[in-house]
């Protein structure tokens, strides 16, 4: 099959667009006045909206009962999680210039960048665990690891709504989505058990 | 052999020096009227000096100063003020201050403009975000102002009250923060010779997106206590409530001094980025402005009095 073909390949562009972005903006001197702010905060953006719609891959194979939906969701889930590990390696490396004391103390003292470093955290053994091999190997596990996604999202969530000082709406939107995601996966297994 | 030639152009042909002064004079008001109609902020301010203060710092640019801006009236992204602040009209404007003082007053912005020597100040300013800038301001202390109106033994603090007005402040709209916009200080430090009520900036009119007409200016604060666009000064006996500590009390305090040791609950105050600087620097007490004010907070509790 040609690669132009592969929906697989153009799905892997557009996961690429908000690197690509950031990159155009950069040459161009689009950054602002604070360029290390607006590639953090835009990167941390980016880490949230991949695990958003890396959850809606289930909830939209069920919705429209196209299963092949499901051969895409891997390279979302990775695409999510290699944002999330350059908003970390942005904090780290741009932000705090790897001054490990005050990083240490930020992570124990300031729920925001707990919650953060927590959601990381949680991420990378599905990230470590993505491959078919791993799945073979973990069997019924696997699902159990993945389930970790959860806790990650709603602490990425809470993470980006600890941050802001005042205005909530964009942190709020995001609550919105990840608990309609939610709400669905609930209402569908609660369904199944009185079913069975 | 006829060598005199008649003049191409007679004597009485030539426009007048004074009339031809007179129409150099009028075009070029004209194109003023007209560069104002299109660049308001371009405006001409009356002559200034410069000051002492300030010096060994670099300023920040007219681009930055200008595009990173908390101003929540517009927006809550700070890009939103320059967007939006076209929708604010400085001209006219009218200033009041009121309260406990023998002779409340209001001023037209161009006779307040007028009525005192304006002075180049170039201040640091430190945001409670962790960020810094350093700004060359135009304007005069709140000082000589505030003798104007003779307060009197019951002025112990000034509140400082920001225009409403949600059609040209769009932001308004929005209950992010309880409207209109209101900061405080105690008398002593609105009579300090560094408060400064700022008209302009880089020697031109203020911008609307920076505060325009008329702004404070408290640069051992962090950035939120200097009140833009304010409307209304009011002399007060009480501690007055500011918006931000009406909005989260335990967040912001009524003092809000820059202070590398006392940490916003969320984040570490310690050090800052210098705004078109990567590397962040450490935070001075006071913003480094400690040698003139430090002694209005001797015996005074910091950290309770954040």
């Amino acid at each position: 099959m040609a690669l132009y073909r592969n929906p697989k390949a153009w799905l892997f562009l557009l996961c690429l667009y908000p690197l690509l972005r950031l990159a155009a903006l950069a040459w161009t001197g689009g950054l602002g006045a604070n360029p290390i702010e607006f590639i953090t905060r835009s990167l941390g953006t980016w880490t949230l909206t991949g695990l958003l719609i890396t959850l809606t891959v289930t909830p939209a194979r069920r919705l429209s009962g196209y299963g092949g939906l499901l051969r895409y969701r891997r390279m979302l889930g990775l695409f999510a999680f290699c944002y999330g590990m350059l908003h970390l390696l942005s904090y780290l490396w741009l932000d705090q210039f790897f001054d490990w004391p005050a990083i240490v103390k930020d992570i124990l003292k300031r729920p925001f960048i707990t919650f953060g470093m927590a959601a990381f955290l949680l991420l990378v053994p599905l990230a470590l665990t993505s491959s078919r091999a791993a799945m073979r190997r973990l069997g019924r596990n696997w699902q159990r690891v993945h389930w970790l996604i959860y806790p990650a999202a709603v602490g990425a969530v809470l993470h980006y709504g600890w941050l802001v000082k005042k205005d909530l709406t964009q942190p709020l939107i995001y609550a919105g989505i990840l608990a309609l995601l939610l709400a669905m996966r609930i209402f569908w297994r609660y369904k199944k058990t009185k079913a069975g | 052999m006829l060598i005199k030639q008649a003049p191409d152009i007679q004597p009485s042909e030539i426009t007048a020096e004074a009339v031809y002064r007179e129409r150099r004079r009028f075009l070029g008001g004209a194109a003023a009227l007209a560069a104002l109609a299109v660049t308001p902020a371009q405006a001409a301010l009356p002559p200034y000096k410069k000051n002492a203060y300030g010096g060994g710092e670099t300023a920040n640019t007219w681009d930055e100063i200008t595009h990173y801006n908390n101003f929540y009236e517009f927006g809550t992204d700070k890009t939103d003020p320059a967007k939006y602040a076209h929708s604010l009209k400085p001209r006219p404007w009218t200033l009041a201050i009121e309260g406990a003082c023998r002779k409340p007053k209001s001023w037209d912005i161009d006779v307040l403009t007028r009525a005192f020597p304006l002075e180049e100040r170039i201040y640091r300013l430190r945001c409670v975000e962790g960020w810094s800038m350093v700004i060359p301001w135009l304007g005069f202390p709140l000082a000589g102002l505030l003798k104007q109106v003779e307060p009197t033994g019951n002025a112990k603090y000034v509140e400082f009250i920001t225009l409403h007005d949600p059609q040209q402040m769009p932001g308004q709209r929005q209950a992010i923060l309880d409207w209109p916009y209101r900061e405080g200080l105690r008398l002593d430090e609105a009579m300090h010779p560094l408060t400064l009520m700022a008209v302009g900036l880089y020697g031109r009119e203020l911008p609307n997106q920076n505060g325009a007409p008329l702004r404070l200016v408290v640069p051992w604060k962090y950035g939120f206590k200097s009140a833009k666009s304010i409307v209304k000064i009011r002399l007060v006996e009480q501690p007055p409530i500011s918006s931000w500590m009406k909005a989260v009390p335990r967040e912001y305090g009524f003092y809000s001094n820059v202070n590398p040791e006392v940490d916003h609950p969320r984040w570490s105050q310690a050090r800052e980025r210098r705004i078109g600087e990567f590397l962040k620097r450490p935070t001075l007490m006071f913003n480094g402005y400690g040698e003139q004010v430090a002694q209005l907070y001797s015996g005074m509790d910091l950290r309770k009095n954040f």
